[in-house]
């Protein structure tokens, strides 16, 4: 697949891709490598995928130019594959009565019932994962649902809001401000440091909404 | 035998307990935290004989009281204050033994913003996801010290100290250079070396996500000048440049990803400087590789 190595500081590494599938595909077999831990594959500390991008951290004594030459060698003989090294399934129940349901229905020129069919038929998958902790950002649902986030953001959304912004579909871990058109609230909990990994959606996750009755 | 205890009677601006931070949690949104004076904090348990994971204070413009239960040994470092023991004057960045029941008062920094207090044996409250900082960002570790917070001392490492102090010859002077690397993005702006040449100062809207710089903006240039930058992972000493110009020097609680250009990265060796910038200090930026 088509890279590029960007620099950042001493002990990182940004690497520029075409697009989620790349990153996903990407990160799963850095990721992969990095476990391993042959060579200078054990100077990686942690990977970040974002929407075009992955980062890679390396642990102190890590010979940066060894890294970036194996980095390259790698990408440039991936492939984009179906085998994103993660399959998890989770499904979330969803109350539809956000308080942007109606403008989000007239801005896609469907009504608020094919909104929910259109959220719910299709399963998402997290991209990548930011903003705060717990919060995915999930890609590849239906491409009616692309709508521009609120001109004005709210102060406060509240935990479990379940929203849309762009092609992006996602679900406030936490009550926080917020500038993504909610469309219905969700009893699941996205963030447990009980659990491990204490986030319910990571990279990679494919997610199913279901509709509930409130 | 319990073991001792630090009691805090009062802090100042901020105290927060700090260790390494906290590593491999990027991918689920949680950043490495840690220290902000990495350097200081490192040298303060060395000089105790801890093991490099142990947790201290991080005392952000002094104010600090903190009293003593159980004997023990402390060290100071970060940014020099007048430190007193139950009103007797004590050493920085040096051993300083706390009789049962002293108290301990840390000062105002004259210069610089953080100095840290560490205890041999380090401060031993629960781990969160493998680190014991305190992450401003998302809430994630101990909350923010209060009056009455009681700290357990951890168990006294094996490892005597075998230096009872370290001269901090560290100078403070009124302007900092700090060396920087070509970013991600040096080249969406329109004169990069704009950067270095610029008079910058310190913002007081400065803390540990970040510190903040007022001084004539940089300019995109016109390729670059309306594209958006889909958000992508950030480092500890990224200078990104949001839309007003002025750049912002991430520290450790940036958030983990970030939809601004970063033109530059400091050498990881500057970052510890600017961890002690206070407001209206100076910074003056050097190129140590062109941009290409």
């Amino acid at each position: 697949m088509d890279s590029r190595l960007l620099p950042l500081g001493e002990h990182a590494l940004l690497v520029e891709l075409g697009g989620t599938d790349e990153v996903l595909t990407a990160t799963a077999a850095l990721g992969r490598l990095a476990a391993a831990g042959h060579g200078v594959w054990r100077g990686v500390e942690d990977l970040l995928p974002a929407a075009r991008t992955v980062l890679i951290t390396l642990r102190p004594g890590t010979q940066l130019s060894r890294l970036r030459s194996q980095v390259q060698a790698l990408l440039s003989d991936l492939a984009v594959s179906a085998d994103r090294g993660q399959s998890r399934q989770v499904e979330i129940e969803v109350v539809y009565d956000g308080p942007d349901l109606a403008d989000v229905a007239r801005h896609t020129g469907l009504t608020a019932q094919e909104v929910i069919e259109a959220h719910t038929g299709t399963p998402w998958r997290v991209g990548f994962t930011g903003f705060a902790p717990g919060f995915g950002y999930l890609v590849g649902g239906d491409p009616r649902l692309r709508v521009p986030r609120l001109a004005t953001p709210r102060k406060s959304v509240p935990a479990g809001s379940v929203a849309l912004a762009g092609d992006y579909s996602g679900i406030y871990p936490r009550s926080s401000p917020g500038g993504w058109q909610l469309i219905g609230r969700t009893s699941a909990v996205l963030w447990d440091l009980a659990q491990d990994p204490p986030a319910l959606l990571t990279p990679g996750t494919i997610v199913t909404f279901r509709a509930v009755p409130s | 035998m319990s073991r001792s205890h630090l009691e805090i009677l009062q802090t100042g601006p901020l105290a927060l307990i700090q260790d390494r931070g906290r590593i491999g949690h990027l991918a689920i949104g949680v950043g490495r935290s840690g220290a902000a004076d990495l350097g200081a904090h490192a040298l303060a348990n060395r000089l105790l004989g801890n093991p490099a994971g142990a947790a201290s204070i991080e005392c952000t413009l002094g104010g600090l009281r903190v009293r003593s239960h159980g004997r023990s040994t402390v060290c100071l470092t970060g940014a020099p204050a007048v430190v007193s023991v139950d009103s007797r004057p004590v050493g920085h960045g040096a051993l300083v033994e706390l009789p049962d029941g002293a108290t301990l008062t840390v000062g105002m920094p004259p210069n610089g913003a953080r100095t840290y207090l560490a205890v041999r044996g380090g401060i031993a409250v629960p781990r969160v996801l493998g680190s014991r900082a305190t992450d401003t960002l998302s809430g994630i570790g101990p909350a923010p010290l209060r009056p009455g917070d009681r700290l357990r001392v951890g168990r006294t490492p094996r490892r005597l100290p075998h230096v009872e102090a370290a001269p901090t010859a560290r100078p403070w002077p009124a302007e900092v250079t700090l060396r920087v690397l070509p970013g991600p993005r040096a080249h969406w702006f329109q004169d990069p070396d704009a950067l270095a040449r610029t008079p910058w100062t310190v913002s007081s809207a400065s803390d540990r996500r970040g510190v903040r710089l007022h001084g004539i903006p940089l300019q995109r240039n016109e390729t670059h000048a309306a594209l958006e930058l889909p958000s992508e992972g950030m480092v500890r000493g990224a200078i990104q440049v949001p839309p007003s110009g002025e750049p912002v020097i991430l520290l450790n609680d940036h958030p983990v990803t970030g939809g601004y250009p970063v033109i530059g990265v400091l050498l990881s060796a500057d970052v510890d400087r600017v961890a002690q910038l206070t407001p209206t200090g100076r910074v003056q930026f050097r190129w140590v590789a062109s941009v290409a």
